[in-house]
């Protein structure tokens, strides 16, 4: 099994059991999260507090299920954490709690938060000459809070060339298609505009990703990464009802049947 | 306020590298003086408070002490999420740092006024309130914010207010300050109202009454114990404060003597639960709002 299919089936797993939400908002990050901690970040899972490390932060902190499924497949934690995700006495929760696991680097949850975190993160990299990265997911719907672009801006003001920031462009939100409730469809020319040096891709080609975010940058970057809400699961991509429905015993099964 | 603020911040920066400050584009006449010793130590986001307070909290998380600075409502109200999530959430040492206290800004009107900061700052899990009613517990708080661990709210008056206190008096987070003792009544004041006490101790000595004064430079952790021997000693109690009189001074001293099991006079003379939509100073606003003449501290208490 390769680790994205485990990283899928701990996913289905731990929101199946839990009987909690965001399967799909989870399936579409799988190959983004994969290309970051087994490619792209330097990290140390044995020391997860290296000050010198890479940085990620799920600012789509909803997801929460896809970072500690990865984090566990990283090594950063043993994946028997895992079955502590969004139950009673718990230790994971819905949300991203930094104090929750090793690895994760920010409590995220409310939309709108993780860009401005990274900033603060790659300026103060800046300031000191450390070499660290930082890196921030973003939902697509996301991007409707005003607070994103008030980052966006002062990202490019500094020229910062630390960070990079990743779309989920999944084109699914809360309520509906993204294009429906707020039209986003320039979302690149949005984000060139605001002076960030902007690619699209494929958010499920690993290959292609990993180029990308090893393209060298004189200011902050941002990949928009063209996904599949609720990819891998047939029954599952691209339909709204899964951002919040979570599967039964035999939608598991066929879930899991389909990944192998 | 402010500029002592400043001044002991620029002390201590420059033996901590740890120390940065962000304002969200204010603090013209104040912060100049630390941007040119400390250019790679400070930023301005721009109008933009909530990224102002989550890049502070990456900054923290980066392993500094960060200074937001900006009037108060800009820097709690405009924000508040990124501080309970960014900040109070996440623990980090980040300070709020408003200037503007109560109605500080006057004839400026409502937007620039803080009433209801200290209700909202105290909810916060973590968050540690500081609330100095001269420059010396200012001097005093910011130099305990250095080594605090954790979020701060420190709320400042807009400048002017006199020294109450002696110099070298060392004051610590989550303790009361007796200004004089007194036989007749207890007048706890918070922030910029402390002068206001002073004023009607004096007034009243003159007048044969006796004020017991105490200054609550620290709203969160509150010093439980000084209102517990009070309650013990008798005295009727009144807070005064410039805010909402929901759930700030008067608030934390009502839940006190509520869970005390004893009965003490008490009243809270606090901002009336309205927005004023007349103009005026601070000094006029005070006066409309029965926070400054010295008659209302005894009227229903003794």
């Amino acid at each position: 099994m390769s680790e994205t299919e485990n990283i899928r089936r701990s996913i289905l797993h731990m929101i199946s059991y839990s009987k909690s939400s965001h399967i799909g908002s989870c399936l579409s990050i799988v190959e983004l999260l994969w290309t970051l901690y087994f490619k792209v970040l330097l990290i140390d899972p044995q020391n997860p507090a290296n000050p010198l490390r890479d940085k990620f932060i799920l600012s789509k902190g909803h997801a929460s299920a896809a970072l500690y499924a990865t984090l566990a497949e990283r090594g950063f934690f043993d994946k028997k954490l895992l079955d502590s995700f969004y139950i009673d006495d718990g230790v994971l929760p819905g949300h991203l709690d930094m104090e929750a696991a090793p690895g994760v680097e920010a409590s995220t949850g409310s939309l709108g938060h993780g860009l401005s975190i990274g900033l603060g993160m790659a300026i103060a990299n800046k300031q000191e000459g450390n070499p660290g990265k930082v890196f921030v997911l973003l939902g697509d719907g996301e991007c409707n809070e005003g607070s994103v672009w008030e980052a966006v801006m002062l990202a490019s003001h500094l020229k910062l060339d630390d960070i990079t920031a990743i779309v989920d462009f999944n084109k699914l939100q809360g309520f509906g298609r993204t294009n429906e409730i707020i039209n986003q469809s320039n979302m690149i020319e949005r984000w060139k505009s605001f002076g960030w040096e902007a690619y699209e891709a494929d958010g499920h080609n690993p290959e292609l990703l990993e180029e990308i975010f090893g393209v060298t940058q004189t200011g902050p970057k941002v990949i928009i990464a063209h996904t599949i809400k609720g990819k891998g699961v047939s029954f599952m991509e691209d339909r709204l009802e899964w951002h919040y429905k979570s599967p039964n015993d035999e939608e598991l099964c066929r879930a899991l049947q389909e990944l192998s | 306020m402010r500029n002592i603020f400043i001044a002991t911040l620029i002390e201590q920066a420059k033996i901590d590298k740890r120390i940065f400050v962000i304002t969200p584009d204010l603090g013209f006449s104040v912060l100049e003086k630390y941007i040119e010793e400390f250019p790679d130590r400070f930023l301005n986001t721009g109008i933009a408070e909530q990224n102002a307070i989550g890049v502070a909290a990456g900054l923290a998380l980066s392993g500094k002490i960060v200074y937001v600075y900006s009037i108060i409502p800009f820097v709690t109200m405009r924000c508040y999420e990124q501080v309970r999530i960014d900040v109070a959430y996440m623990n980090l040492n980040v300070r709020l740092v408003g200037v503007g206290a109560g109605m500080s800004y006057g004839p400026a009107g409502a937007t620039h006024y803080a009433i209801e900061d200290i209700a909202i700052m105290r909810v916060l899990p973590n968050m540690t309130v500081c609330c100095p009613g001269d420059p010396v517990e200012a001097r005093e708080i910011v130099k305990r914010s250095f080594e605090h661990h954790g979020p701060m709210y420190i709320r400042l008056g807009r400048g002017g207010e006199p020294a109450i206190h002696h110099e070298g008096i060392r004051i610590e987070i989550g303790k009361a300050v007796t200004v004089c003792e007194g036989s007749d009544v207890a007048l706890i004041t918070t922030s910029n109202m402390l002068e206001q006490g002073k004023q009607w101790a004096v007034y009243w000595g003159n007048m044969g009454r006796s004020v017991k004064l105490v200054s609550m430079p620290t709203i969160k952790p509150f010093d439980r114990d000084i209102v517990i021997n009070i309650i013990e000693s008798g005295l009727p109690i009144v807070t005064l404060e410039e805010h909402n009189i929901i759930g700030g001074l008067g608030s934390a001293v009502a839940e006190i003597i509520a869970e005390s099991g004893k009965a003490v006079k008490f009243k809270r003379i606090a901002i009336p639960d309205v927005y004023p939509h007349f103009v005026g100073s601070q000094h006029f606003l005070r006066r409309k709002f029965g926070l400054h003449d010295p008659e209302v501290l005894f009227e229903g208490i003794v």
